[in-house]
């Protein structure tokens, strides 16, 4: 996205978690449907006032998250663009629907603001312990798209994107944000409509008669008409074939799992968004993603000055994990550097892509602490 | 459509693109109340692309594939979660849903009172066969105490739910009990319950002979259905019966009925003067 001319603009001093509601109204999003959970709860909190106040906009707490999830599949089905937020324990209770959502191609945003963990661990302490359950929380094996943010700005701007991705590809796309960018209070711009592309899921145009619910498409992609518009077809948790009925044919089965794979594999320069900083002659290079991000930024520019060719590879996407980008990175620097608030969910696939071919060093830190230029910084002139 | 009738009219509703056979078992009370739903929609003139089946999981759960209407099968006790959002967002749309005892009342337990004490406006057929089908026959909450289930072989200890006490403690604003033998009376209940603002419950006695019958000491499906008729009594008649002669007795009927507007009518009202529309 275009980054805004300022003097047309908004500009607001905002809640990583405001930008993330301005983010989704601007995308289109007429609908929300959650439980509170710290660090995620202001997102609900200001959509209960927001929504009904625009033309279609609805809003319902419900009893759990189980619920939030269900009324937000069904309120997509229905043709609506539907975020829910959460963090982490209420994540671990969206998981089964979660996966009907992938399974029955509904466009979804969820929103987890990740909180330390396991359990209610600690909930107004920034972690990045999520990565991975955003990846392979639910059952069975399945595509997914998860983003996340390391500013105020980014929260708008990525919320933006993940509906966009999500009505692309028909398919629930998870935004990560830990809790330091939730709670930070930063100006942001708001960008004019024609600053931002929309993008709406397509709707077919052939008769209800002829319409199959699962085909397959140029894109892998099959329209999507909402509950109630003349197009009567079975949505089903199940395997199914074309026609929406279950199946457990193999032939049907594989090309249906293969589908779901494609439709996303395809398009990954569309998907794997990064932002590299100072990367061209990098000889070491930090990887990271989040609030963590934003301190590596800054210990970069300081390794810098001190004559160490360092680079940054910020991560927007965090799956399909961005593989070119960081394969680019290992040609020309002799380490990676991967700081993260876990004991290791992104180093795990830079590892994988690395295979091997130059050293990556990780720092891990989980006492609910966020990662300080200082700590990067050390490890960058060890180097 | 006027004038047809019986096996012509249950067709009219029938995906013909389905492949059929169904799943339902050979004296299955499931098939019974589709074909109830299906005259119900009938005869309130409802437009197809106007009804939306939501359906949980279990046998009662496949119901939906079968008919020709916007059907959703979700997630097993989810049902009431999912249909909350589509008539928030499709507030003029038929919202029914389908689920089975299990599917209601254990896993989905919570869902069920929430959606009656919130009164969103749609209607819930619970198919109450007292067992847990399609996972073999293991007990369910409303398994009659003493009763045997793969999972209380020697009898179950527990004390059962009670679907209409519950629903209507917890704020319905249309209850009602029916049973598959009673087709008429059954009609009619769901009938009401789609047309009544707000939540509205019907639940439906329906035998399960493969799982529940068998091992219960019911020589055929037959069998139950001639215990159906003799236990069901209309809700008039059981209050007149002193509760010492009611034995295995169930009161059918409805239990309430109250006008209270739906969660989405309330919604859709305050959200209109937010918008300055007053
Ligand atoms: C989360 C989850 N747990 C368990 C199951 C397994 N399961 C499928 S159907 C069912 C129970 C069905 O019983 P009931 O709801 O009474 O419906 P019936 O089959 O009797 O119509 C269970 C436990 C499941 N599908 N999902
Ligand atoms: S197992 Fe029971 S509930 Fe399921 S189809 Fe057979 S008779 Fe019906």
């Amino acid at each position: 996205m275009a980054r805004p001319k300022k003097k047309h603009n908004k500009e607001i001093f905002a809640l990583g978690n405001e930008a993330v509601v301005e983010g989704a109204l601007l995308a289109g999003c007429n609908f929300y449907a959650g439980y509170p959970i710290t660090p995620s709860s202001e997102i609900m909190e200001i959509m209960a006032q927001r929504l009904p106040t625009i033309p279609n906009g609805a809003f319902v707490q419900m009893e759990d998250e189980i619920g939030g999830l269900g009324a937000i599949i069904g309120a997509s089905l229905a043709g609506r663009k539907a975020l829910t937020a959460t963090s982490g324990p209420g994540f671990s209770l969206m998981q089964e629907n979660l996966g009907y959502g992938c399974i029955t191609e509904t466009p979804l945003v969820i929103v987890n603001v990740m909180r330390g963990g396991p359990s209610t661990g600690l909930p107004t302490s920034p972690a990045q312990g999520d990565v991975q359950q955003a990846r392979w929380g639910t059952h069975g094996d399945h595509s997914i798209i998860v983003l996340s943010a390391s500013n105020v700005q980014e929260c708008l701007e990525m919320t933006i994107e993940a509906f966009n991705l999500a009505e692309k590809y028909r398919t629930p796309v998870i935004l990560l944000i830990d809790e330091i960018t939730a709670h930070t209070r930063e100006k942001i711009i708001i960008p004019n409509e024609d600053e931002y592309e929309v993008f709406n899921r397509t709707l077919p145009t052939m008769p209800p008669e002829w319409y199959k619910p699962y085909e397959e498409t140029v894109r892998g992609v099959p329209p999507m008409p909402a509950i109630g518009s003349g197009y009567r077809f079975h949505v089903t948790g199940l395997t199914h074939d074309v026609n929406g009925f279950p199946t457990s044919r193999p032939d049907e089965v594989r090309e249906f799992n293969e589908r779901l794979f494609r439709k996303i594999d395809q398009f990954l320069p569309d998907i794997q968004l990064v932002e590299e900083i100072d990367t061209e002659d990098a000889e070491v290079a930090v990887i990271a993603y989040g609030t963590v991000a934003r301190s590596a930024e800054l210990a970069v520019k300081q390794a810098r000055a001190l004559g160490v060719k360092a680079g940054l590879l910020k991560l927007k996407t965090l799956f399909p994990y961005p593989r070119k980008a960081t394969e680019k990175l290992m040609y020309k620097a002799k380490a990676i550097i991967v700081p993260e608030m876990n004991m290791g969910q992104i180093s795990r696939e830079v590892k994988r892509v690395n295979n091997g071919q130059v050293s990556v060093r990780t720092i891990n830190k989980v006492d609910g602490q966020i990662i300080t230029p200082a700590e990067i910084l050390k490890v960058l002139t060890r180097i | 459509m006027a004038d047809i009738k019986g096996t012509q009219l249950i067709h009219e509703y029938l995906r013909h693109n389905k492949k059929f056979p169904h799943v339902f078992c050979a004296g299955c009370g499931h098939g019974i109340v589709l074909g109830s739903l299906i005259r119900s929609i009938h005869g309130l003139g409802l437009a197809k692309d106007n009804v939306c089946i939501v359906a949980g999981i279990g046998c009662s759960g496949r119901l939906a594939a079968y008919v020709d209407f916007n059907t959703v099968h979700t997630t097993h006790g989810r049902a009431l979660t999912f249909a909350t959002g589509i008539k928030m967002a499709k507030p003029n749309m038929h919202v029914i849903v389908v689920m089975g005892d299990g599917d209601s009342m254990a896993i989905g337990g919570n869902h069920l009172i929430h959606a009656a004490r919130r009164n969103i406006g749609v209607t819930a057929l619970i198919l109450n066969n007292n067992i847990y089908g399609m996972t073999g026959g293991q007990c369910s909450p409303t398994t009659p105490a003493g009763s045997y289930s793969m999972t209380t072989p020697m009898g179950q200890m527990e004390q059962s739910f009670d679907c209409v006490e519950l629903c209507t403690a917890a704020g319905a604003n249309y209850v009602a009990r029916g049973s598959v033998f009673h087709v008429n009376k059954l009609d009619s209940m769901i009938m009401e319950g789609i047309t009544n603002p707000g939540f509205g419950v019907v639940e439906i006695l329906s035998p399960c002979f493969t799982q529940y019958g068998r091992k219960n000491k019911f020589k055929s499906p037959v069998d139950m259905y001639h215990a159906l008729k003799s236990k069901v009594t209309p809700l008039e008649r059981f209050n007149a019966i002193p509760e010492a002669e009611r034995g295995e007795r169930v009161p059918s009927g409805v239990f309430v009925k109250k006008d209270k507007p739906g969660l989405e009518e309330k919604f859709y009202e305050m959200a209109a003067r937010c918008q300055g529309g007053e």
